[in-house]
């Protein structure tokens, strides 16, 4: 038993199941919450799975290109919250009694 | 041995919270459910050698993402926050199990095929592995300086358009927000 557990090393393959899991738990989350801040929370998560997969290939073939995409997605999730959650205040103080399923009336 | 403890720690960390991100139901805790993850995901990170992208995770994501949402929350009111949530719609619950459950199959899949493609001893993989880690082995480094090189050589434009993508994001959520003359005059009038 402990000498299965000392020969266990961790791979690849392990960072990029984790991340896959975040991404379909993000994924399941996005698709069953109505709330629409819990649903940027989510998108978070999936964005996070992502950029955990990232590090591990950049990691695993020694290519710096990985980190610096990780920073773009970064800056892409930093402005899509401020977007979003500005869409959700103006909705919300446009007609306080919204839902979300309200937000549909931003199609115009 | 004790990276994989780093490693079972830190990942117990993040699935506990995205689960807690989906389950709670009061949002300001999912919100520090989210920071829970967060922190996990910057510990792997370390773990991964990306030390800058650790700190940059924490100050970001912990520090400033988490916070708009927490301020967000706080400014709509913590009980109009969670009356924002409706029931699931039946479908929404089958097209996320559908969802779900594609997901784990494809997952399982990937796991066997990437198993073999790098950490396996299969005759052609392994050339691949090999073609693939030797174009950028020699000049692997991830200091800052490092990635600044590849952030400033090789992908300057989209370093430029992310300023651009900054911006307009600020600008469109001053406009959103702010309340202008018309609507105050209206909420006057309703009171």
């Amino acid at each position: 038993m402990s000498s299965a557990l000392s020969d266990l090393a961790v791979t690849t393959s392990w960072y990029l199941v984790l991340g896959a899991l975040l991404f379909l738990i993000g994924g399941c989350g996005l698709l069953v919450r109505r709330n629409p801040l819990v649903m940027l929370m989510c998108v978070e998560l999936m964005l996070n799975g992502v950029n955990l997969s990232f590090v591990a290939f950049a990691d695993r073939f020694g290519d710096v290109n990985g980190h610096t995409v990780v920073l773009f997605v970064l800056v892409v999730a930093a402005a899509e919250v401020v977007v979003g959650l500005g869409l959700v205040v103006a909705v919300l103080r446009a007609s306080p009694r919204a839902t979300a399923d309200d937000l549909s009336a931003l199609k115009g | 041995m004790a990276e994989v403890i780093v490693f079972a720690v830190a990942a117990a960390a993040c699935l506990a919270g995205a689960l807690g991100v989906v389950l709670v139901r009061n949002p300001v805790h999912a919100a520090l459910m989210l920071v829970m993850t967060l922190f996990g995901i910057a510990v792997l990170f370390v773990a991964q050698q990306a030390h800058f992208l650790a700190a940059v995770q924490v100050i970001v994501y912990a520090g400033a993402i988490v916070v708009l949402f927490l301020f967000v929350i706080m400014l709509l009111g913590v009980d109009r926050a969670a009356q924002l949530s409706l029931g699931a719609l039946p479908q929404q619950r089958w097209v996320a199990a559908v969802f779900g459950i594609t997901g784990l199959a494809v997952l399982v899949w990937l796991v066997a095929a990437v198993d073999r493609l790098f950490d396996g001893s299969g005759g052609e993989n392994e050339v691949l592995t090999d073609a693939l880690t030797d174009t950028a082995a020699d000049t692997y480094g991830t200091s800052v300086n490092d990635i600044a090189r590849s952030l400033f050589s090789d992908y300057v434009y989209a370093f430029e358009l992310t300023s651009l993508l900054l911006i307009v994001a600020v600008i469109g959520t001053v406009i959103l927000a702010r309340r202008s003359e018309y609507s105050a005059a209206t909420d006057e009038a309703s009171r």
